[in-house]
């Protein structure tokens, strides 16, 4: 009792939390609304107080009541002031609120654009993973745009926590915002090669998703994908490559042939089922794009097959589905193989599951041949027999007429054997499908001639038995069939033998009962039947049993012309009508038998279902223009009338598209004739039989089959179709008797000659002649049908706009949206030329407005230049993506492909000389590219891992890696140097020429008197005195930058190369030839690389042992310690790894793999480093360098 | 991609919901409803895999489903998502729901939904899985609580106290509904790597 009072008034006190609110909303089972809404006015109470903890419990709360159903939208702008609570805890359950209810809707949404990046850029990476995650969910076009920038640099974090979730929501933002996708494509692809697995599997994570929808642009990432399938052993990664293969190898077959090996290797050796499984159905779309013309891959397949059949036995029914699935797949290029697994696919058929027996079903489907249609098709009738629960039954249904009715009726030999199927079919208690088999019905009786006369037997029996039908429900969709039933018996009533029995049939009471559009079509067909009755009494001159008949009609018809249904009205009321007339006629003994048939003369042809589409829009008419001018809108209504009439007056004088003459008719009309008498199926102009019955033989001979059609729909024990299995057994055992003999004969007659020919022959199943004559009359088209089938393409397709180039380079206009800060001083750095495509830029930009101008040429200038390298590197891409698929997988080590490309990259060269140079270009431009990437990657990272590392926001000055080369009065050259990162003797250096004259400069030319370590990498052919060109001209005041390959043997010491530039300067008073010398200085430092290291490695680096130390203190540093370290970075590239106070240690990488760590520390006015280094020269070195850099601060 | 994540009980009763798409919050309940319906007719000893939820995707996308005890685990997914892949994932999730809860039964779920989102969020991102190995999940998720407990400190303390005494006080503390103290039998599978 005390405890309870405390209960009380502690409750008052302290707001109830989630837990309290669930507990009470468990014990009001009986009002649980009207609490919950209680609980509503509570929390809207709790969000109008201050206290940021009450609101974020009130928002936890609602976020629990939305799972159960409640809109919580209301509360969106609350949820945002939690969502920016300073404390993780609040701001974790703001965003799992926005995450659960906002969408591209919520209107409040535009207001979390700050709070999210600042989040992002939070010290603490869980405020920054939280926001990620919560963005991932509700992220708008708005929001992507806006954010695309913020969440690339993530991407390249120093943890690897915040770098794989920056990875998988750009998914999300390409979706958003397509326009991101180019820009971020390079990084995501560095991503792919991530140290940390989870990063590098969430960035195959995206590519696999974006390349799902359009494959084509991502063929070029196959062979970084094979080096990685080949190389991961992580399962989650190699699953999504090898789905992403599935994708890619249609697109290109050469791809299938390199993946089969790895692949077959996998399948061996793998324990993993989920794993096992993807590879069979990667290898199967491979041999699905291979198809045929490959041999020697059967063994692949068999390998399939056999492995699926493991599946399918094994007693997880997981495994079992997926088996049959998978197996689908193969019986789409390879049903041979499957059918003989016959037995096991018929045995799930009986599988208590469900699912496993729909996926059975599918497989049947392809399974059908001529020989098994109706041994299939008889078990499936069994279980259509034994099914509980409509579902199955239906599905059961609708596969058997799928099954039969495919590829036009390919596989049925008997159609009387269909009908007959069609017609039990028709017993099924309360299926929806009655419509399917109506149309069934109809198509093969309009379709196959023969049957006609039979199926009109048995529609007649239907329409006799039509009380069984349609009595035991209204509702039920079998009534359909009377609809065909009724149709059939009309048209085709020429092969009626009672007609006056259907006649009477149709004209009975219960048919009101029937469904309108069944009435109607029974109303219609009464009149055919009619006339075709009349017809036969006449010419046998009973006019007594005419009159009778129609006595009948005028008796019976009434009851439809009181028919609710307006159809059934319309055509019974016109028709009675009609028939009192004849009835006139009749009296005054007139004979009308002729005159009536004559109106349902002539025959329907079957019209293909997208006949309409495909008439040609003939030429000279557009149909998008106006018939009428528009009325424009700015007018006033009064006015309207008078314009559309005044208009009317003018267009007799525009040209409407022109008339068709006689001539051009007759013409027409004579082409169609032509056309039709060519055209085996047009009935009426070639009734001759398909030529391809023609050529079997015996067809003629043997006999059809004689049905005795008094047979009541309900055989007591044996379904009717069976006798036609047994019959259709007989008749193929005789005709292949036949067909024995007449071998044996022509055995006797050329011996041996053609004998393995004719065993063989006896197998093939084509053999199986048909009962019938078969007609399959296809479908009609419009003369000059369009063959394209261009119908199935959805126009609003989200993931169309993410169908993007990505092998083009980036255009200026496409970098992505910076938010960017307002320098006050507008250095002019060289920096700038520098497309800067995806970086936070904070450096200042050019002096826009004195050189717009000029600016605008360069544009144009620079334009041409890109698109020149873009086709080159379009042509790279292509040869590269060529050569690697052309070398055939290395026999059992195709774990080494890629190292082995690059051998082979020389070997190439000297293969084909015909390419040499093209293909020195290219190597060029490759160069020139990775450099250039390379070139910002280190900016970036250069400011981020400064940015990661302390926690002051300090603006960094401007800085520039490019140092003077030389200048004269004409030209200004500056440089920079940067490792090859592929390569571990190569450095690109980067040299920027700047037109200082009023004069136009060209014919540049670099020359370097190469030392014996470092040599300029020339064109082959080309001996070490000749000079490189430089690939542009200058106007005036222009710059631009151009690449110069290097290689080196040792990097340990700095070293300078003499060279010289030659150039043409020309202007108005001609050209003069001018020189330029210059020092080309290599640092040491310019043979580092930028690399993020994690402190652990770091910490496991330095306790190695295998270092060597050295260090070194300046004096007089005033500069503080954020530019300090700074500067290292980026002068000479390094990370930070960690920062404590005024102590930091840094990381680079040399690039043939030194590693230099450093320790700076801070003390009043002097710094000092200690550094660690694989190699001390190298370290030495390096340090004299820095202790440079660092005396002029 | 996953289009969804849904846990309710043998009864329908949703126990966490996380959909990847947009739904408003009357088709969120339909789609529960549905696809409870579908599950829980289905035998124990069939497979896991089901076609043919009407409201959520269409015909790419599949239902895979997880019965642990008393619970439905249930992701819809898309043909890019490895039907064997995703019912280890349901196994990762729930063996990380076992670690952090410490025996987790239906009653953690009910009470803690937000620590279940907070988990599903270090797997699930938007739809794509995230982190697969539990061990990292299970580091992430404590770091994360320890944040959350240092940021509480002293001003956390009395609000302890008080759903201590909350808890204790009640006698119909839901013990009454049996059903959810069965725990979440986690089987032994045989490994996904």
């Amino acid at each position: 009792m005390a405890l309870k009072m405390v209960k009380g008034s502690i409750d008052r006190m302290f707001d109830k939390n989630l837990q309290d609110l669930v507990r009470g909303i468990r014990n009001h089972k009986e009002d649980e609304a009207k609490y919950i809404s209680q609980c509503i006015d509570e929390i809207k109470q709790e969000l109008k107080q201050d206290n940021i903890a009450v609101k974020a419990n009130a928002v936890c709360k609602l976020t629990y009541l939305q799972m159960l159903g409640y809109d919580i939208s209301w509360a969106a702008f609350n949820i945002i002031e939690v969502m920016s609570a300073s404390k993780f805890t609040f701001k974790r359950i703001g965003y799992l609120a926005a995450s659960q209810c906002f969408h591209e809707g919520t209107d409040v949404i535009m207001l979390t654009t700050n709070q999210i990046r600042k989040d992002l850029s939070s010290p603490n990476q869980y405020d920054t993973g939280v926001a990620l995650t919560g963005l991932s969910c509700f992220v708008t076009p708005d929001l992507a745009r806006d954010l695309a920038n913020d969440i690339m640099t993530l991407m390249s974090h120093t943890k690897p926590y915040i770098r794989k979730k920056a990875v998988l929501i750009m998914y999300k933002v390409f979706l958003k915002y397509p326009e991101s996708l180019r820009p971020a494509f390079p990084r995501l692809k560095e991503k792919l090669e991530d140290p940390d697995p989870g990063v590098q599997s969430a960035a195959v994570n995206v590519i696999c998703e974006l390349a799902r929808r359009n494959p084509k642009n991502y063929l070029s990432l196959a062979p970084l994908f094979f080096k990685l399938m080949t190389s991961s052993t992580n399962n989650w990664v190699l699953i999504k490559i090898i789905k992403l293969f599935g994708a890619l190898t249609p697109l290109e077959p050469r791809l299938g042939k390199k993946l089969i090996e790895p692949l077959t290797n996998l399948i061996h050796s793998t324990s993993a089922m989920s794993l096992l499984y993807e590879c069979v159905n990667t290898v199967i779309a491979v041999l699905i794009s291979l198809s045929s013309g490959m041999p020697n891959h059967s063994a692949s397949i068999q390998l399939c097959v056999q492995k699926l059949r493991i599946l399918i036995e094994d007693s997880d029914q997981n495994l079992k589905y997926l088996g049959l699935l998978a197996m689908s797949k193969i019986l789409k290029t390879h049903p041979k193989s499957v059918q003989s697994h016959k037995d096991l696919i018929l045995q799930c058929l009986d599988d208590k599951d469900e699912s496993i027996r729909l996926r059975a079903l599918d497989l049947l489907y392809g399974m059908v041949s001529k020989k098994n249609l109706m041994e299939i098709v008889k078990k499936l009738m069994i279980h259509v027999d034994k099914a509980e629960g409509t579902t199955y039954r239906d599905e059961l249904l609708t596969k058997i007429i799928d099954i039969c009715s495919q590829s036009n009726y390919q596989y049925i030999t008997n159609f009387e054997w269909y009908i007959s199927i069609l017609v039990e079919l028709t017993r099924l208690e309360g299926t929806r499908h009655g419509h399917l088999i109506a149309a069934q019905m109809l198509d093969v009786a309009i379709r196959v001639k023969a049957i006609r006369k039979f199926a009109v037997s048995q529609m007649a029996m239907l329409l006799d038995n039509a009380h069984l039908i349609a009595s035991n429900t209204q509702r039920n969709g079998i009534c359909e069939v009377l609809y065909a039933a009724a149709w059939i018996c009309g048209e085709f009533s020429e092969h009626l033998e009672e007609a006056n029995q259907t006649l009477e049939a149709m004209l009975r009471p219960k048919v009101t009962t029937l469904p309108g559009h069944i009435q109607a079509v029974y109303v219609q067909n009464m009149v055919k039947l009619y006339a075709s009755i009349l017809q036969q009494k006449e010419q046998a001159g009973e006019k007594e049993a005419a009159q009778e008949i129609t006595q009948l009609m005028i008796e019976r018809l009434p009851q439809f012309v009181q028919s609710a249904d307006l159809e059934v009205q319309e055509r019974a009321s016109c028709i009675l009508q009609l028939i009192k007339y004849i009835q006139k006629l009749q009296v005054k003994e007139v004979p009308v038998a002729e005159e009536v048939i004559a109106l349902f003369a002539g025959e329907l042809n079957p019209v293909a279902p997208k006949a309409q589409k495909k008439v040609p829009v003939p030429e000279g008419l557009d149909l998008d223009a106006w018939i009428n001018e528009p009325p424009s809108d700015s007018e006033s209504e009064d006015e309207k009338p008078k314009t559309i009439f005044h208009d009317e007056e003018q267009r007799h004088s525009k040209p409407r598209h022109p008339e068709m003459d006689e001539e051009e008719l007759a013409r027409r009309r004579e082409a169609r004739k032509q056309e039709q008498a060519n055209n085996p199926f047009y009935i009426k102009s070639s009734p001759s039989p398909q030529k391809r019955y023609q050529d079997t033989p015996g067809v003629e001979h043997i006999p059809v089959v004689q049905i005795d059609l008094s047979v009541p729909l309900k055989v007591p024990g044996m379904p009717m179709s069976d006798q036609y299995v047994k019959l259709e057994e007989e008749r193929r055992h005789k005709q292949k008797l036949e067909k024995d003999k007449k071998k044996k004969k022509q055995k006797k007659e050329k011996r041996g000659k053609h004998h393995r020919h004719n065993s063989l022959h006896t197998e093939s199943e084509e053999d199986i002649a048909p009962a019938h004559h078969v007609d399959i009359i296809t479908e009609e088209m419009p003369e000059n049908a369009l063959p394209s089938d261009e119908d199935d393409k959805d126009p609003n397709d989200p993931y169309k706009a993410l169908d993007i180039d990505l092998d083009k380079p980036l255009a200026d206009s496409e970098k992505l949206p910076v938010q960017r800060h307002r320098n006050a001083e507008a250095l002019k750095t060289p920096e700038s030329e520098v497309p800067p495509v995806e970086k936070k830029s904070k450096k200042p930009k050019k002096k826009e407005k004195k050189h717009k101008e000029k600016e605008k040429d360069k544009g144009k200038k620079k334009e041409k230049e890109k698109k020149v390298v873009e086709e080159e590197e379009e042509e790279k891409k292509e040869e590269d993506l060529d050569f690697w698929l052309s070398t055939a997988p290395p026999p059992g080590s195709a774990a080494q492909p890629q190292e082995e490309e690059e051998e082979d990259e020389g070997k190439k060269s000297s293969k084909h000389k015909k390419k040499k140079h093209k293909k020195e270009k290219e190597e060029k431009s490759k160069d020139k590219k990775k450099s250039k990437k390379k070139h910002h990657h280190s900016e970036e990272e250069m400011a981020e891992s400064v940015q990661n590392g302390t926690l002051d926001d300090e603006p960094l000055p401007p800085m520039s890696s490019y140092r003077l080369l030389a200048e004269n009065p004409y030209i200004k050259t500056t440089y920079d140097i940067q490792g090859n990162l592929q390569n571990d003797s190569q450095v690109t250096v980067s040299v920027i020429f700047e037109n200082k004259s009023t004069s136009f400069l060209k014919s540049m030319e670099l020359n370097v008197l190469d030392s014996l370590n470092t040599k300029m990498l020339r064109p082959e052919g080309s001996s070490v005195h000749d000079g490189i060109p430089v690939p542009f001209q200058l106007p005036p005041g222009i710059s631009n930058e151009a690449q110069f390959v290097f290689t080196l043997q040792s990097i340990v010491m700095a070293q300078k190369l003499k060279g010289t530039l030659s150039f043409i300067v020309k202007n108005d008073e001609g050209s003069t030839h001018e020189k330029l010398d210059f020092k080309l200085h290599f640092s040491c430092a310019s043979y580092l690389i930028t690399t993020p290291c994690y402190s652990d490695a770091f910490a496991k680096l330095l306790e190695s042992g295998d270092l060597h130390m050295s260090s070194i203190k300046v004096d007089g540093i005033s500069i503080s310690f954020q530019h300090l370290l700074a500067k290292i970075c980026f002068h000479h590239h390094f990370s930070v790894v960690e920062r404590v106070d005024s102590c930091a240690s840094m990381y680079s990488r040399s690039i043939q793999g030194h590693h230099v760590c450093l320790l700076v520390k801070k003390g009043e006015n002097s710094v000092s480093i200690d550094g660690k280094c694989s190699d001390p020269t190298l370290l030495s070195n390096l340090l004299d360098e820095m202790k440079e850099t660092l005396s002029k601060c | 991609m996953i289009k969804a994540i849904l846990i309710f009980n043998n009864h329908g009763k949703p126990r966490l919901s996380k959909f990847y798409q947009r739904y408003s919050e009357d088709t969120q309940q339909q789609i529960i409803r549905e696809t409870f319906h579908l599950v829980s007719k289905r035998d124990e000893n069939v497979c896991n895999f089901l076609e043919g939820g009407l409201l959520i995707g269409g015909s790419d996308n599949k239902l895979i489903y997880r019965h642990y005890a008393t619970l439905y685990f249930v992701f819809c997914v898309d043909s890019s998502e490895s039907e064997l892949g995703i019912l280890d994932l349901i196994q990762v999730f729930v063996e990380t729901l076992d670690k952090c809860f410490e025996n987790v039964c239906e009653l953690d779920l009910i009470f803690h939904v937000d620590k279940v989102h907070n988990i599903l969020a270090e797997m699930v991102m938007g739809g794509m899985v995230l982190e697969t190995n539990m061990n990292e999940i299970v580091t992430q998720i404590d770091a994360q609580n320890k944040l959350e407990k240092s940021e509480a400190g002293l001003a956390g303390a009395p609000a302890r106290a008080v759903s201590a005494v909350k808890n204790m006080n009640l006698p119909e503390i839901p013990r009454n509904i049996n059903i959810g103290d069965i725990s979440i039998k986690v089987p032994n599978l045989p490994t996904f790597k």
